[in-house]
């Protein structure tokens, strides 16, 4: 019993990790048809604003709240990373709409650029961009309409592009004079420290139950929650749903689908920040720290069943069951008497590589099968 | 206006902004050597890249310091003439075949006499044909797996029996976990595996138990499964020996403090590629108690050592840290030099003659080139400290001898490398 709970808790834990990644891009690929290959550093983008973070809480006059940090973190995360997200859209992904191989190549070009960009642009400087970014597109929204219908409109938006620069100036200078760190650009990974409360685990029937995990767990659960609230309540969720199932009847409808389509990117997007957060919290946070993800999150995907965020969820805890039950050798501890034959190939695929290996070809085999994932799923995708 | 157009105004307003502030940042002036009457070039070749760019660029930087400082005391003098350094860097960009065709560019169209290069064994491996079809010669700053010795190839770094097998030794006879089963885990790639090889083999003869090994593959930093296993081969502690790299090791050491697997209740892990370095990245608290092995050490109490880390911290800013890999980079410069000055001419083949028996007093303490290409060294053990220094707990008396062929590997046992006589060569019975 003990051992079946261990191993149930690892493997949800690994599962867990793979969901929170997957599930922006369960929207991005599932509802949208974007093959978003940027996915990977978006969350890159998240786990660096948690490192950010992390580092003003530091600073004396947050010193108090430090512990608290990690919370505020996914909010800030989710904010970044679903504003680049807003920009990506916008500048290069709407145009590409339709054409899955353009949209490839362009998003794996946006991802090398986004790598490089955190390698050579000090993070202090990243950090005004976005700044910037925020005020910039979000004064707009906040200001009364009347604003921008006269024939003034152009100063406004002059205007307020400048004030979100000297912003983003300002918070470049001060952050890269408050924390010297952020003031240098850096190719080194970088630690983000979880709180005292978050290290350790928690020990139970014998077995300890690391907090980070739990605590990615949580998130996780939070983050399915919402997004399924939000789709199937809310109604823009609605709305995106109907674009989803039938574009042009939605236009004809009434519905902004250029609204959106950059609302649900965004939240895509953002989703992959919060990924970057609990990532963070198991390793170390580096310009590829995305790209170690990319591969298994569309795995994930395209095994659910593209655009069924159950069969998302499913298939994240499917295979992170079976690579614990596989890679630690499980199978042995709970059948130990298995005949020698069987017992040595499963000692054979006891280690991580072969694990890695031998789940990859199962999920092949499987798709042989079903080739539209755990839940098919009529979408845009389908529909081409 | 259409949100794309409102970027575009708002980016290239931010950029400009940008653009007029970063005017302020100033850049670093190198002294040059004031005596000197011609100029000579070297290549310098690392990752500055991709995912092997944070280790290698320290070497570079360390690199250009060596440099500096020769420039800066009056170059290299060649046949009464001082010659002036210079450098061309070549960035490896992480991949391997990138690594053999800038070789070949420096060597064929620079025409450089030197190329200092390399981190990862995949990319010595990859460079190693280019050196030898071309005849020019590799100055390689890692400690690596060894079981290879090219006559184009001058190796700094430590050969297993001046790391991993003091280090095993010291694991099993003197550590709090004396005695105790050995757990092995690795990147999944040449250097863990040849290594574990050969740790295998020493235990073997040691009567060591081993209670199992895995392997991460690269980019993987799922390290779940892997502790599981841990703890379940070693239910009552014992020793871990750590190959993983670079950030692998992140996640590694922050998932095993939070099930347990600690100094404290006598888990104790001897890694290899854990520096100074890597230490400040992956942060003191979790490595406080386990341990490492190198020759250098930043902790080294003498004069050479710690002007070598202030001139470092002086050139590169105060937060900086040196460690064994850039040691290794910053004698194989000044090796280069002697060895030119040595041979009076910059012409490769009287240089690789006089590279052997040259010595250096290195920041470790002194080394000499030997006939198989590789040096010696002093090996350390050390206790990593929650200052994120290492506490050295042993050193050799004095240095030892590299070790090309492995001794404890079956299918290299009784071999030896000496390039100083041409019926030796590579690869010979003792």
């Amino acid at each position: 019993m003990q051992l079946i709970v261990e191993s149930l808790f690892n493997g949800i834990a690994i599962g867990s990790v793979l969901l929170v990644a997957a599930l922006g891009l369960a929207i991005v690929f599932g509802l949208m048809g974007v093959i978003n290959l940027a996915h990977g550093e978006l969350m890159m983008i998240g786990a660096y604003s948690t490192y950010v973070t992390q580092l003003i809480f530091k600073l004396p006059a947050f010193q108090q709240f430090y512990n608290s940090y990690i919370i505020v973190s996914l909010g800030v995360a989710f904010l970044v990373s679903a504003v680049v997200g807003i920009v990506l859209e916008s500048l290069i992904i709407k145009r590409l709409y339709g054409n899955p191989l353009e949209t490839l190549l362009a998003t794996w070009g946006v991802s090398l650029i986004l790598q490089q960009f955190v390698r050579s642009v000090p993070l202090a400087y990243g950090t005004g961009l976005i700044i910037s970014l925020i005020i910039g597109l979000g004064l707009p929204i906040i200001l009364p309409k009347n604003l921008f219908v006269s024939h003034q409109s152009k100063f406004f938006r002059l205007g307020i592009w400048s004030i979100s620069v000297v912003f983003g100036l300002l918070t470049a200078n001060g952050l890269s004079s408050a924390i010297s760190k952020l003031g240098r650009s850096s190719s080194r990974n970088v630690d983000v420290t979880a709180p005292s409360w978050m290290r350790g685990g928690i020990e139970f029937w014998d077995i300890t139950f690391p907090v980070t995990r739990l605590v990615i767990i949580v998130i996780t659960i939070i983050s399915v929650i919402a997004v399924s609230w939000f789709l199937n309540r809310s109604i823009w969720g609605m709305r995106i749903r109907a674009v989803t199932q039938n574009r042009s009847m939605s236009e004809c409808l009434g519905i902004s689908t250029k609204k959106v389509d950059i609302l649900t990117f965004a939240i895509g997007s953002g989703l992959a920040g919060v990924a970057g957060v609990a990532v963070s919290l198991l390793g170390s946070v580096g310009p590829n720290v995305g790209a170690n993800y990319i591969v298994g999150c569309f795995m994930v995907v395209v095994l659910g069943g593209v655009g069924n965020l159950l069969g998302t969820i499913i298939a994240s805890f499917g295979i992170g069951i079976m690579t614990d039950l596989i890679g630690a050798g499980r199978l042995l501890e709970i059948w130990p008497e298995m005949p020698s034959s069987i017992a040595s190939t499963v000692n054979f695929f006891a280690t991580t590589s072969m694990a890695r290996v031998l789940v990859f070809a199962l999920i092949v085999v499987f798709l042989q099968f079903k080739p539209a994932g755990l839940f098919p799923q009529k979408g845009r995708m389908v529909e081409g | 206006m259409s949100i794309t157009k409102r970027l575009f105004s708002g980016l290239s307003t931010i950029a400009v902004g940008a653009a007029l502030s970063a005017c302020g940042a100033g850049s670093n002036q190198t002294k040059g050597c004031i005596d000197c009457t011609d100029s000579v070039t070297v290549g310098i070749l690392h990752s500055l890249s991709g995912t092997m760019a944070i280790s290698e660029s320290t070497l570079v930087d360390t690199e250009k310091m060596a440099i500096e400082e020769i420039n800066a005391s009056g170059g290299i003098s060649v046949g009464g003439k001082q010659y002036e350094i210079k450098y061309i860097v070549e960035d490896g960009a992480s991949d391997w075949p990138t690594f053999a065709e800038k070789s070949k560019k420096l060597i064929s169209q620079d025409k450089v006499p030197v190329v200092f290069g390399g981190w990862t064994s995949a990319s010595r491996k990859a460079m190693l044909p280019v050196y030898e079809s071309k005849d020019a010669f590799l100055y390689y700053p890692i400690q690596y797996e060894a079981q290879e010795c090219s006559n184009n190839i001058f190796y700094t770094g430590a050969t297993p029996n001046q790391q991993s097998e003091p280090a095993t030794e010291f694991m099993f006879k003197r550590s709090p976990a004396s005695g105790k089963p050995f757990y092995l885990v690795g990147s999944d790639y040449v250097f863990p595996r040849t290594s574990n090889t050969i740790t295998k083999e020493q235990l073997k003869s040691l009567g060591g138990k081993l209670a199992g090994e895995d392997y991460l593959p690269l980019g993987n930093t799922e390290v779940a499964p892997i502790i599981a296993k841990i703890k379940k081969a070693l239910p009552n502690g014992g020793v871990i020996i750590n190959t993983l790299n670079g950030d692998q090791n992140v996640a590694f050491f922050k998932q095993i403090q939070d099930v347990g697997i600690t100094p404290r209740n006598g888990y104790y892990v001897m890694s290899y590629s854990i520096a100074e370095e890597e230490i400040s990245t992956i942060g003191a608290e979790f490595l406080e108690g386990h341990y490492g092995a190198w020759n250098y050490m930043m902790s080294i109490n003498t004069p050479a050592s710690k002007k070598f880390a202030n001139n470092f911290k002086k050139r590169w800013g105060s937060d900086r840290v040196v460690a064994d890999p850039q040691e290794s980079a910053y004698n194989m410069v000044y090796l280069w030099k002697a060895a030119v000055e040595k041979a009076g001419t910059f012409e490769d083949n009287a240089v690789r003659k006089a590279l052997v028996g040259v010595k250096f007093d290195a920041p470790q303490g002194p080394v000499e080139v030997m006939p198989n290409h590789h040096l010696s060294q002093t090996v350390r053990i050390g206790q990593i400290t929650s200052g994120g220094q290492f506490k050295i707990l042993e050193s050799t008396d004095g240095p030892v001898l590299p070790q090309a062929w492995n001794q404890f590997e079956p299918s290299s046992k009784g071999y030896a490398c000496d390039w100083t006589n041409p019926r030796k060569g590579e690869r010979f019975r003792l």
